[in-house]
This record gives C-alpha cells, structure tokens and sequence, in this order.
C-alpha cells in the first residue's frame, strides 16, 4: 500500500504532459447526402500526466483506439485539441509534426501483423531511427544492439526475421521499435490481449521495467480490466465514444461510481471459485456508433435508468417488458428494407412487420399491464405494421422515455481525489445509483 | 460418482506428422465426465487443449493422427474405432460443440433461419412451418429478442455476442447431451461473456448437459467448471476439482500460472513470471516437460517421467510431479513414480487417473 501511496504523489507531482480537450473523432458524414457520421470518439476531456500510465478502459466499439490513435495523429481529429508539453498537436504538419512523431510512439496489439516479415528485427527496429536520421549508420546500429538487451532479446537476433519468433517475443520487438527514438510517451494498444497469461506477465513487467528507467508515460489501452488496475495510476471507462468514468484506479474499482462501470466490473470472472459476485447482467449490446441514444449514451442498456414520475408504480417486470419492446423496436428501425420490401410498401400490402404481434405477446404475457402503458404500447405495435418503426421508436421515447433518454448527463464529481462519473443519479434529485443497483441486483 | 461417466478419455495420444518430425500434440492424457458435470480443460496456446477437444469430435485431419491405443468411450460406445458416417452422425445428435469464432460456424450467405432449419431437418426431420417454429423457440431459448424477425437475418447482422447464441441455438437444434466449447467466450466483451456463461449455466440445468469447457481464461474456469484438468505441453498436469485447484494448487506449473494473473496482487507488487517458453512436445516424455521451467526442479526431473498421484486430502486431486506424494522422501518419490511409469506403459488404459 506504501507503494500506491507514492505512485500517487509522483503522479500528483508531475506536471501535465498531454492535455486533451473536447476531442472529436467522426468517420463519415461529410456531404449532404451521406448518411450520419460514426461518432466513435465524441467530446472527450482528460489529462495525463508527466510519468503516470493512464488507463484507457472499454468493450470493442467504445472507441478506445481510435482516441490512442488520434493522440499520436495516426488520426486526423475531427474537433478538438490536443496540446502535448504546450503544444496543440492537432495543428502540427510537415516538419513540426516529423519532428513531434519521435516523442509520441505506439506499440500494437497484434505482434503478427505489425512487423513486416520481410525485414530482418534489426532492420525493423532501425526503421524510426533511418527515417529520422539518427546519427551516423554505425551509431545507429549499435543503438538497436542496445534496445535488444533492454527489452530482453539477444544481439545476434538482430539478423533473424520475425517469423522466428514467438508472440512474446514479437511483441518485444514492437516494444524496442517504439522505444528506438528515446520518446516520453507511448500509447500501448492493447500489448498484451495476444499473449498468454504467462508470457503476459512477463510483457507487463518488462513495461514496469522500462517505465521506471527511462520516465515514460503511457497511454495504456486494454479491454482487460485486471491488467489496467495492476499497471495504471489513473484510468478513463470508456463506452460508445464517451468517458463514463475517470478517476485514480484503486478507487475506482474499490468503489465505482457510474453504473456502467459497476456492470463491467462486476463481470470480470474472477480466477476464485469460492467467491459469488453480485453480478450485474447487462442486456444486449451497445448500440451503433453511427445512431447513438439521444440522452445518455448508455441509456439503452442501463441498469440504474431513470423511470418517468409518471409511471413510477408500474410494476419492475413489466417496465423491463416495455423496456425490452424498446430495444426490439430500436433494432427493426435498424433493419433497411429491402427494395421488394418498399415495392410492397408502395402498394400497400406490406406484411414484413406483422409478427410483431407475437413478439410483443410473447414479452407482455402474464404480467399485469396498466390501461395507460397498454395503449402507447398498442399506439406503437400499429406504427410498425404501418411500416414505420422509425415513428414507432420516437413516439415510444417521448412516451416512456426519462431523463436519461432524453438528455445528456454531465461529468459530476463523485469522490475528494477528484474522480468524476458521467450520470443524471449523480444529480442531488435522483437516488443514488449504488442504492438503486443493490436493489436490482437483490431482485435478480 | 459410482455412476458411469458420460465420457472417459483415456491414454489419448494424437499425432501431428511433420517433415522432420512427430509433434505429439496430446500425449497420453485421461479425464472423465460425468452426467451434468463442467469438466475444464486450462492451458496456454499449444498445450493441447483444442486438440483435445478436435480429437473427441473426430475431427482431427491430416497430418494429424489419433494413435491406435488411445479410447474414447462415450455412453459406452468406443469412438475411436467409428466410421466416418457413424461419427457424423454422431456429432449430429450426441455431441455438440461450440468454436471460438462464430464467424467461422456460420455460413455467411444463408439466413440464421435458415441454417438452424438445416440442422433441425437433418437431425430431427422437421420441415416447413414446423421447422420455422422450432427455430423461433431455440432463438428464444438462447434469449434472442425479436425471434421470429431475427430468423430472416444473415449472421453479418448479428453482432459476436449474438451470432455465438446462434451457434449454440443451431447446436441445441441437434439436441446433443454433451457439449463441447473451445473457448466459447474468447473473442467477445466481457459484459458479454457474462451474458454467455449464464446462458450456458441456464441451458445445462435445464437439459441436464454435460459440458467439456476449454479455455486458457483461468477467471472463467473458475466460474463454470465442476473440475479442472491443467494441461501443459500435450500431458494433463494436475487435476481437481474447482475448490480445491485454486485454494491448494499444488503442481509447480499451476502455481505459476496463477501467481501471473494480475489483478490478485497487492498494489504495486509486481507479477509473477515463469522463466522460458512452453516447448512443443516432440518426443516421447521420458522427463517431466516442465522441469527446464520449473523452479523447483531437481536431477531426477529430467530422468523420469511423473505419473499422476493423489496431492491433496481429497482423493481426486491428482498431480504429476516428482515433489508428491509430500510425506515420502525424494528418493522414495523418485522410485515411486518410476515404478508407476512403467505400470502404465505395460497396462495404457485407465490407470492414471485412479
């Protein structure tokens, strides 16, 4: 524990390094007629500081990556700055920005497709410093020599290819690539996912290594979530493009705040058979990027959403019911219709939507339904038989829909270090999501 | 446990035929499975595991090869000596099996629908309407919403979580009673996994499955598994049941393997790591094929091979390691385990594991 003690203070002590503000990252979108954009990194703030390894946390699709990308500009961001030591990096071209790119490197998740197996290793590690043009040839060769020793690998490996190589190894060589140009920050991409655990640890605690000798900062990127708590001072939860929760990592997971964190966290096996986690079982699956909630980003799933004053005592299974006839409907709005489909429509003798009725049968039997629910619900099933579950879908979220569809929550503080969580039940007039959650999973 | 077991492997030996050499992937390895057990299999990559798991489905190609010796009896019926037509028909009621990449078992030019309906007309003779409402109830069953709408979708529009629940509906569709998942939940978020798991958990009490549950994921063996067996270099290296193999691990390999998850240490402690790589087991194992590797090892580790003997108060808890049985002394050891090696080359069959 003395040991997290003083991480912190070195972390607290060290300046800003890399300032990231309002960040947007969207793929597409440009033009009149193109669909909207894909919205995979939408207005993220954070810091990291000077010597720390900050923990970027996320399912796939959160847009974990594509932020890491950005970050070093193998992204153009779409909006927002980033300003690393002082200097807003988002602005940099040609040789400014050659220039800044020896700073920032990145290591890959996949050691089998980020080296090129035609290039000997000493050839791939040399590749940064060729291309900068590091000193002399010979200077040049004897640093990779170097680089070899410290990340573990032997001199004469220098002429081997990396086929010859196991996954740890490989991704050794991507680790000395990264180090070749003596940067002070490197987005680590998933670097150990590949790995077993095993060759994993080693991986981990060659990084620690090389943190402590050469004052490197990390970006560190992982779904894995023991991996981040074990190597991360600090660590952002990410989920559809948007930090749910940021804060220092021991406390955020002693104590998580946002329910998205409590679900994901709650979800990790744990490698103890005689433990029973509360677990929290998330429904369904993170929606598109491209057609976000309108409220919250995590509102479609939440397990803590907030309930319209209006319909507070119908009953828990039957809100899940309505809940659930949300999200299917959200899916069939999804589904394009094919041209046969729009023919028939046309005509007026469209029946690819008539068995909803047997869905929403199947989700409302046997609970008790108030008058009031039955009829927006009857109201939205003849929207979808007319062929527009679009209109279907809205008029269900002006029905049902609370605060948490509607609007989006704002960064609230949650704790004394600072940490801050991105939730409406961290407003003063909602309960508290802890209370609300333990309920939930009391009842499951 | 008097019952008879679902499936008893016993001395498996498969084969990989190179140019320069035999790789034996799997090298005399035996395990049971009872009715409505989770039996895991852990390991790193190249352990052996999915060759394992290849093996009992019969669907092991060249070069690989089964070798003769090796029994694999399911409901008393031998497998290795079944024909091609025999085994599918097998894997199309018996036993079922779930990959790692849904992507893979499934046909992307078909519908969903249409792929659960092949399995049901071949397995169990429905067509039409029939079909159709049985592949609803499956969908259902594997908690798809929308069931009926889903049907006519292709497995491009189904995303990882959902496409693997349609795998395991197609499977179910064959009404196996014993199931394989190799690393089932591997390639999906752990919310995810989470969601798997417990529909596995839910589907085996209510069809009585029994599951042969492979992944290298030491968190989520944890979870599901009755028993483990820990497998390392082709050879099962220490088996127990699931208590007792995380409170007591006793084998050196396994006490490594779990002193390298993170997450268990205190802050800042940094992680347990085992020295070298896994070696690929290449000729007969006359050593312990983790003696370069172990930090415990001593002489005789690279001159005899270990035998499984009972570790730990329970009987079932079984390890292949020269350190055990603990109350003897190392030349007692030695001597013993030497005698049970030459036991179980005479007699293959059945002995190890008792």
């Amino acid at each position: 524990m003395s040991n997290a003690i003083e991480r912190k203070q070195t972390a607290a002590s060290g300046e800003t390094l890399v300032d990231v503000q309002d960040l947007k990252k969207y793929y597409g979108g440009n033009g009149f007629f193109a669909p909207p954009p894909v919205k995979a990194v939408d207005t993220v703030n954070f810091e990291i500081k000077r010597g720390e390894t900050f923990g970027l946390v996320g399912e796939s699709g959160s847009g974990k990556s594509t932020l890491g990308r950005t970050l070093v500009r193998l992204e153009q961001a779409t909006d927002g700055s980033v300003s690393f030591d002082g200097t807003d990096i988002t602005e940099l071209s040609g040789s400014e920005l050659k220039k800044w790119r020896s700073n920032a490197q990145m290591v890959f998740q996949d050691p089998e497709s980020s080296l090129n197996d035609r290039m000997t290793v000493g050839e791939i590690i040399r590749e940064p410093l060729d291309a900068h043009g590091w000193k002399t040839k010979s200077e040049r060769r004897e640093r990779v020599t170097e680089l070899l020793s410290e990340v573990g690998l032997r001199e004469e490996h220098y002429f081997r290819y990396p086929h010859q190589f196991s996954g740890g190894q490989r991704q050794r060589i991507g680790i000395a690539r990264a180090l070749a140009l003596e940067p002070e920050f490197i987005v680590l991409d998933e670097p150990v996912s590949a790995l077993d655990v095993s060759v994993q640890a080693k991986i981990i605690t060659l990084l620690e290594d090389l943190q402590e000798e050469f004052d490197l900062t990390y970006l560190f990127i992982a779904h894995d979530l023991s991996v981040v708590r074990h190597i991360c001072d600090r660590v952002a939860v990410m989920y559809l493009g948007k930090i749910m929760e940021i804060g220092d990592t021991e406390e955020l997971y002693e104590d998580p705040q946002n329910p998205y964190t409590q679900a994901l966290l709650s979800a990790i096996p744990r490698p103890d058979p005689t433990v029973t986690i509360d677990r929290i079982t998330l429904p369904g699956t993170p929606p598109s990027p491209r057609d976000p909630p309108q409220g919250c980003q995590f509102s479609t799933r939440c397990p803590a959403k907030i309930r319209p004053e209006a319909y507070a005592d119908v009953p828990d299974e039957t809100w899940d019911a309505v809940e659930q006839l949300r999200e299917v409907i959200r899916e069939r709005s999804r589904m394009s219709l094919s041209a046969t489909d729009q023919m028939r429509k046309r005509l007026g003798r469209f029946s690819r939507f008539d068995d909803i009725d047997e869905t929403v049968e199947d989700l409302f039997e046997e609970l008790s339904v108030p008058q009031a629910v039955q009829d927006h619900v009857q109201h939205a099933v003849e929207l979808v038989k007319d062929g527009e579950p679009e209109e279907a879908r809205t008029y269900l979220r002006d029905e049902f829909g609370g605060v948490c569809d509607t609007t989006r929550p704002d960064h609230h503080q949650v704790s004394a270090s600072g940490r801050e969580s991105y939730c409406h039940r961290h407003d003063a007039e909602y309960d508290d999501v802890t209370a609300v959650l333990s309920k939930y999973s009391d009842g499951a | 446990m008097a019952e008879e077991p679902v499936l008893s492997v016993s001395n498996l030996q498969t084969v990989f035929h190179t140019d320069k050499e035999t790789i034996r992937a799997v090298d005399g390895i035996s395990f049971d499975v009872h009715e409505g057990e989770t039996v895991g299999i852990v390991g790193e990559s190249g352990s052996g595991k999915s060759v394992t798991a290849r093996s009992i489905m019969g669907i092991v190609e060249s070069p690989g090869e089964v070798l003769p010796g090796s029994s694999i009896n399911f409901n008393g019926r031998e497998l290795t000596e079944l024909s091609d037509t025999e085994y599918e028909q097998l894997r199309g009621s018996g036993i079922g099996m779930v990959f790692q990449d849904p992507q893979q078992s499934l046909n992307p030019v078909y519908t969903i629908g249409n792929q659960i309906r092949e399995a049901l007309r071949i397995n169990q003779g429905l067509r039409g309407a029939e079909a159709r409402e049985e592949a609803i109830n499956l969908l259902e069953d594997v908690a798809i919403p929308d069931a009926a709408r889903r049907l006519d979708e292709y497995p491009h529009e189904f995303s990882g979580g959902m496409r693997q629940r349609a795998v395991i509906a197609m499977m179910l569709a064959c009404d196996p009673e014993f199931l394989i998942c190799d690393e089932p939940t591997t390639a999906l978020d752990v919310t995810i996994q989470a969601q798997i798991l417990e529909l596995l958990d839910g589907l085996q009490e209510e069809r009585n499955l029994s599951i042969l549950f492979i992944t290298h994921d030491m968190g989520v063996i944890a979870e599901i598994a009755d028993r483990v067996n820990v497998m390392y270099a082709g050879q099962i290296i220490e088996s127990a049941p699931v208590e007792d193999l995380f409170a007591n691990p006793k084998h050196p390999y396994t006490e490594g393997l779990l002193g390298a998850i993170p997450g268990e240490q205190a802050d800042g402690e940094s992680l347990r790591t085992i020295e070298g790589d896994v070696p690929t087991p290449n000729e007969e194992a006359t050593y312990c094929r983790f003696a370069p590797r172990c930090p415990e090892a001593f002489d005789a580790c690279d001159a005899v091979a270990p035998a499984h003997v009972s570790v730990g108060e329970d009987p079932d808890h079984t390890a292949a390691c020269l350190l055990y049985p603990e109350e003897q002394t190392e030349e007692e050891r030695v001597s013993h385990h030497r005698s049970l090696g030459a036991k179980s080359r005479e007699r293959p069959a059945g002995d190890v594991n008792e």
